[in-house]
């Protein structure tokens, strides 16, 4: 076990570490264009071998790469043209706030759909299992900004009940994060619904369900005991990894609520070529992914004994 | 016994599937008596209903089954008026069931002990410590080795002989009534299944369970039955006690079952074998009159294609029945079926020399603890020291259990692996370190291979005529696109197929046609050598004879060698001249097939002989059970692969010394370490008694 | 070499194959329902240029209710936005954007992935390796980050948002196939091929792949809605093609922060993207129900 571990984060670090040798290539092998970005269009040529000479840019590529990996391991990923401070400053609050959202998406987000999916696959075929089933497919037909725009439409203007959005200029406000929540929720859950759905039904067929209830163990137990722990294996990873494909609709919601996270830090950083912004938050992304990814290989391990114990 | 309530009853039964199709008949008109502590058996092909009737009796027919009409009485109650809660409370308690597949059977992520201990549980007032208790008990009872351990374990990690008795431990918990066994055996190695068969009649005589056994094996029914109810399409065809049905059967379809399935005892020339033909109807296309009619030997327009057949009684057996219009009518000798051909040619000069031919995999243990060790490769000797050869026309059989190496010798063989020592002679050239794709397209076709699974051998995708013609262009026997069909078209006349079959796709055919077409493929290049790798152990005992027939025969005609890889012996008994036994990689012995089946015997060939479930009344078969599993591979034990589970081991030399290899006859050769008197003083293990078979 | 096998006899009845296999479409309401919703789009887009609809990116009247009279006479079915352009016929031209590249970044991701399933299924070994770490490596980046890394990095143009959409799906892809190939891979007509002395291309390609169709026409289907969704996210974030491109979403942002939310101008769009993607999930779906039966 501790093994399996350890080689998991030997391939994780590696993983980083190519990642952030890709990201560095891309963005500042060359080195012109960066002082070009720092200071300008209207910078000259002079100018920028000048900032270049100063901040050590005429170093080999390879010494700036670890120079720079060892200041982003230190926390120091540098300064934000946009925002004229360091990244990290800017970094760490707005990851604070997506944090929040995150985990407020997940906490909906996953009893409803493991409920929702399990009473669905329990009897395939049923009328609950149908009205989950196009329930689900709807949703997740109807991308975030696409949900966003219909309920902005119905709680904002025509009802009135909810704000328009999410800046949270006054403070943490659960008016505010409402939508942005339910907007993620109403998009998310059908993925994972029908990935548990698809997986307890499968349970549900499986001989040794047949053994339990020709066991004569009462209906309720062989659901408990014999079919939830086999049917969460699939979706407990699904559920993990989908961090990765949140990122996405993060940065929707985050921008049609105008909410100052993230994700439309990363974004604004895109559009206004902010490279030490992207870096920062590419690098903090990635980590995120990769270490979900550990998280889920290990768990999908201690959840399953056919893998724990060979 | 007869004013005794049976403790199951079916009366009339039919039980169909809805499906999209409409309304599926899976079992019709159903009738069986079980009597306390009586053993019935319900055997048939795959197909024939009798596993639903398993399934009606536990009321377990998923969401698009149910039960037409009839009834089904259990202790006199029928089970159809019974609640939910009352089914529950007897299933597991009262009726407990024992399934095909072991390890699908039990729960993935739940210690055994906790599988078990749930029966006591829900069923008697007991606390979890007393159930535990209890399981530990029966664990101990099903003779399984360390049984705390194996409590404390997770179903994948025992094997499945142990699985099987663990579910068989978990049935029997709660002291059943009722026992239905639904082919518990089918998955497992020959000499496992012994030991399971044994333990179930042990079972039943000690608890005085009554039983009903499943299955397609016949030999195994004769074993454990006291009656046998034998199904066709969905239909009991005949009933009656074991010795009524299989000494004095009235049924065309009994008759033709027995006919078509070989025995280790007989001989060859005096009891050919004789296929059914054609095959089982699916049930939507079953004829007008009786089930059989189209396949019978005996079929009489007029009188077995009108109304329903019922059962009938026989004149002077009671209890004994059959579902055929003119039993009494029947002139057994005038049926006309076609015998299986014996093979009649002489073999020729050797074709296929091994010599001294080894094969070691190495595997990797990718566990940093093994790297530090130091012993993170290790060998898998799946083939030492393979010596043997095989001469023009002649069939060569390899017999073994899983784990044998039969399989990675055929690899090497075919060319898919290089063998890590010794020389394969092919024809004078020696083909041992030599890859397929580095051998002459004529050396391929002369090297060729019917595989196992006919399901698996066509590719789904491609029609049956394009599979056979790539064959044909690939090993250069034709080029041009007109002769190649004629060839396609010739090939399907040798294996007896109608020629649009070249248009049809795999899934429109039968198993028994599939396995047709993968010969027609091995014999597109005009092969020196067939490999046969079990071609026949998942066809349907009926289409089992007439693939075997079909196989023999066109190896008679084109004097080609077949090497007939297999575990059954009774097979292996009528097809092959020379038997060569592995075990866990070696040869442990080899001679003429007469040779192998008569003492003096290998301890591992002795033991498999007295393994083979036989279905026939007037032979005795010596009980020799083998204690526990087939070691790895990974780990075989030193000295004899055989001394962990040998009756007749002799001591420390057989743990330290491979045993070495004594000649006989010139030819019958076995690697063994005991004494001449001893295998000059062995008895023969089956033995047929002939004056039963008069009276 | 690579597919004389099936010119032998399957040739004359590819045209009654297919008109079996939408035959079997009738067996799934759903399935049905999702082609009508795609077919409807595609005629849509098809038929653009052609129907008597306003240039999509002439500045007409600004802010017209849907079936509002236009000053020439004309009806703005959809109404118009804030620019005042015929929002019936920027969705009519934006669906033909959509669709065309949606299904071209697809199709070329499944090429890629599939190539990279089958060769790390089949040949195993380094190759397996070397293809799963890449796939890996792809895979741990957010989807969207990559998006973002290549369209800033390379710009915004169709060729680009291709290669993007390859980028994130297709080690997806390649897991799917490399999964299906290793279950095939031990079937014995694969075995049967190698004793023969094929290639090792030509039992990737013409043994294996053809057989593991089932379930990557179900995962293509589902990947085509999502290119779909991913396209117009771009568009949305601002990422997507150039301005003059409507693409549904883009419309959607553009008329969103204006504060005077001019109800259809927004929804329209959206419900244009959403009713798409439901259709190829529905197909999707309805093709894995029939599939499931046989």
């Amino acid at each position: 076990m501790l093994i399996l571990a350890f080689r998991r984060f030997l391939s994780m670090a590696l993983i980083m570490a190519i990642v952030s040798f890709t990201l560095f290539a891309i963005f500042e092998s060359d080195k012109l264009a960066v002082a070009g970005k720092v200071l300008g269009p209207y910078s000259n040529t002079e100018q920028r071998e000048l900032w270049l000479e100063q901040n050590g840019y005429n170093e080999p590529f390879l010494e700036r790469y670890v120079t720079w990996v060892g200041n982003a391991l230190t926390g120091d990923f540098g300064y934000s043209i946009q925002y004229k401070s360091p990244v990290s400053d800017v970094l760490w609050p707005r990851l604070g706030n997506t944090a929040i959202l995150a985990g407020l998406y997940m906490l909906f987000m996953i009893p409803l759909s493991l409920t929702l999916g399990v009473i669905a696959g329990m009897k395939e075929g049923s009328i609950q299992d149908r009205v989950v089933s196009v329930g689900s497919v709807l949703t997740t037909s109807v991308p975030e900004f696409a949900s966003a725009t219909f309920f902005s439409a119905i709680f904002v203007f025509w009802l009135g009940w909810l704000p328009g959005t999410s800046a949270m200029t006054s403070g943490f406000s659960w008016a505010e994060i409402f939508l942005p929540v339910f907007v993620l929720v109403m998009y998310g859950f059908g993925y994972t619904t029908r990935m548990t759905r698809a997986s307890m039904a499968e349970v549900m067929t499986s001989h040794y369900i047949r053994t339990a209830v020709l066991k004569g163990i009462p209906y309720r137990r062989v659901i408990m005991k014999h079919a939830l722990r086999n049917a969460l294996i699939a979706p407990f990873t699904v559920i993990i990894l989908q961090l990765n494909w949140l990122l996405s609709g993060v940065i929707v919601v985050e921008v049609f609520f105008a909410y100052k996270g993230f994700g439309k830090l990363l974004l604004d950083a895109a559009l206004f070529g902010d490279i030490f912004v992207i870096e920062a938050c590419t690098l903090v992304a990635v980590f995120v992914a990769v270490f979900s990814q550990f998280i889920s290989d290990i768990g999908y391990t201690l959840l399953n004994p056919r893998i724990r114990f060979t | 016994m007869e004013e005794q309530t049976p403790i199951l009853e079916c009366r009339n039964l039919c039980i169909s599937y809805d499906t999209r199709g409409g309304e599926i008949p899976a079992v019709i008109d159903f009738n069986m008596k079980v009597m306390p502590g009586q053993g019935v058996g319900i055997v048939g092909e795959s197909g024939c209903g009798k596993s639903t009737v398993a399934l009606a009796i536990m009321q377990y027919l998923g969401s698009n089954g149910y039960i037409k009409s009839g009834e089904i009485f259990f202790h006199g109650r029928d089970m159809r008026t019974m609640s939910e809660e009352e089914l529950r409370a007897l299933r597991g308690s009262k009726i407990a069931m024992i399934y095909q597949e072991p390890m699908a059977s039990l729960n993935p992520s739940m210690k055994i002990g906790d599988q078990l201990a749930e029966v006591p549980l829900f069923h008697e007032d007991v606390t979890i410590n007393e159930a535990k208790a209890r399981a530990l008990e029966l664990l101990e009872a099903v003779k399984l080795p360390d049984p705390k351990r194996i409590m404390e374990s997770y179903p994948h990690q025992i094997s499945g002989g142990q699985q099987q008795r663990v579910v068989i431990a978990m049935a029997l918990l709660s002291k059943p009534d009722l026992l239905l066994l639904d082919e518990p055996t089918t998955a497992l190695d020959v000499t496992v299944e012994r030991g399971i068969v044994e333990l179930v009649k042990e079972i039943s005589a000690e608890f005085g369970t009554a039983m009903i056994y499943i299955s397609h094996n016949l030999g195994l029914i004769l074993d454990t039955c006291d009656r046998v109810t034998v199904m066709y399409s969905g239909e009991a065809v005949e009933d009656g006690t074991v010795n009524e049905v299989f000494d004095a059967m009235c049924h065309p379809y009994t008759s033709g079952l027995f006919a078509s399935i070989p025995l280790p005892g007989a001989d060859k020339n005096e009891r050919p074998l004789v296929p059914i033909p054609g095959q089982l109807p699916l049930p939507h296309q079953r004829p007008q009159g009786c089930f059989f009619g189209p396949r019978c030997a005996f079929f009489k327009a007029g009188t077995c294609d009108q109304e329903k057949v019922r059962m009938r009684s026989v004149p002077e057996e009671e209890g004994h029945t059959v579902r055929c219009a003119r039993f009494e009518d029947i002139d057994w000798s005038e049926g006309d079926h076609e015998a299986v051909t014996v093979k009649s040619v002489k073999s020729g000069k050797v074709v296929l020399d091994v010599r001294n031919m080894k094969k070691y995999y190495e595997i990797r243990s990718s566990s940093i603890l093994a790297m530090i060790r130091g012993d993170a490769v290790k060998t898998v000797k799946a083939n030492e020291n393979i010596n043997f050869n095989a001469r023009e026309a002649e069939t060569v059989a390899i017999v073994g259990e899983s784990g044998c190496g039969k399989s990675t010798f055929a690899k090497v063989l075919m060319g898919l692996e290089e063998a890590t020592d010794g020389q394969v002679v092919l024809n004078g050239e020696d083909l041992a370190h030599v890859s397929v794709q580095n051998r002459k397209a004529r050396t391929v076709g002369h090297l060729q291979m019917v595989f196992q699974n006919p399901f698996d051998t066509l590719n789904p995708s491609h029609s049956v005529g394009s599979q056979i013609a790539r064959v044909i262009r690939k090993f250069g026997v034709e080029k041009d696109p007109n002769k190649v069909r004629e060839k396609v078209n010739e090939l399907l006349d040798l294996v007896k197929l109608p020629r649009d079959f070249a248009h049809r796709r795999p899934r429109q055919l039968s198993g028994g046609q599939k396995q047709r077409i993968g010969i027609a493929s091995a014999y597109a290049g005009g092969p020196a050598v067939v490999v046969a790798d079990e071609p026949v152990s998942a066809l349907d005992v009926s289409v089992q004879a007439a693939v075997t027939g079909l196989l023999t025969e066109i190896q008679n005609d084109l004097r080609s060698t077949l090497l007939f890889i297999s575990h059954d012996l009774s097979v292996v008994r009528y097809l092959s001249d020379r038997v060569v036994v592995m075990y866990l990689g070696h040869i442990v012995e080899q001679g003429t097939t007469d040779e192998v089946f008569s003492p003096p015997y290998h301890p591992y060939t002795e033991a498999l002989l007295s393994a083979v479930p036989i279905a026939d009344t007037s032979v005795e078969q010596k009980q020799i059970i083998l204690k526990g599993d087939i070691p790895s591979a990974v780990n075989p034990p030193p000295g004899c692969p055989f001394q962990t589970r040998c009756p007749r081991k002799i001591g420390s030399i057989c743990e330290t010394e491979e045993p070495p290899v004594k000649e006989f006859e010139p030819g019958h050769q076995i690697a063994c370490h005991l004494d001449e008197d001893v295998f000059s003083s062995m008895e023969p293990v089956i033995v047929t008694h002939e004056e039963e078979k008069i009276a | 070499m690579t597919t004389e096998i099936q010119s032998n006899d399957t040739s004359p009845s590819a045209i009654s194959k297919m008109f079996k296999s939408i035959g079997l479409l009738r067996e799934s309401p759903i399935a049905i329902f999702g082609l009508s919703l795609i077919l409807f789009w595609v005629i849509l887009a098809i038929l653009a240029p052609i129907l008597p609809l306003y240039d999509p990116n002439a500045p007409l009247e600004p802010f017209k209710a849907p079936l509002a009279d236009a000053r020439d006479g004309g009806l703005y079915w959809l109404g118009t936005d804030h620019k005042g352009r015929d929002i019936l016929s920027r969705v009519s031209f934006g669906a033909q954007q959509v669709l065309v590249w949606a299904t071209t970044a697809t199709a070329v991701a499944y090429i890629v992935g599939m190539l990279m399933g089958v060769v790390a299924g089949y040949l195993g070994g380094w190759w397996d390796e070397i293809i799963s770490f890449i796939s890996n490596v792809l895979l741990s980046f957010p989807v969207i980050v990559l998006y973002i890394i290549i369209i800033t990095y390379l710009g915004a143009t169709g060729f680009n948002i291709v290669l993007a959409v390859t980028f994130a799906s297709a080690p997806g892809i390649m897991r799917i196939v490399r999964g299906l190939v290793l279950d095939l891979r031990t079937r014995d007509y694969i075995f049967a091929a190698q004793t023969r002395g094929e290639s090792s291309l030509y039992i990737m390609l013409v043994e294996l792949l053809p057989n593991a169709r089932g379930p990557l026409i179900v995962d293509a289907c589902l990947r085509l809605g999502y290119t779909t969704i991913t396209i117009a996210m771009l568009g949305y974030l601002g990422l997507g093609l150039p301005p003059p491109q409507p693409t549904g979403a883009k419309m959607n942002a553009e008329t969103q922060p204006l504060g005077s939310f001019a109800g259809h101008m927004a929804v329209v769009p959206a419900a244009a993207i959403s009713s798409l993607v439901l259709g190829f999930n529905l197909l999707a779906d309805g093709l894995r129900e029939i599939s499931m039966k046989d």
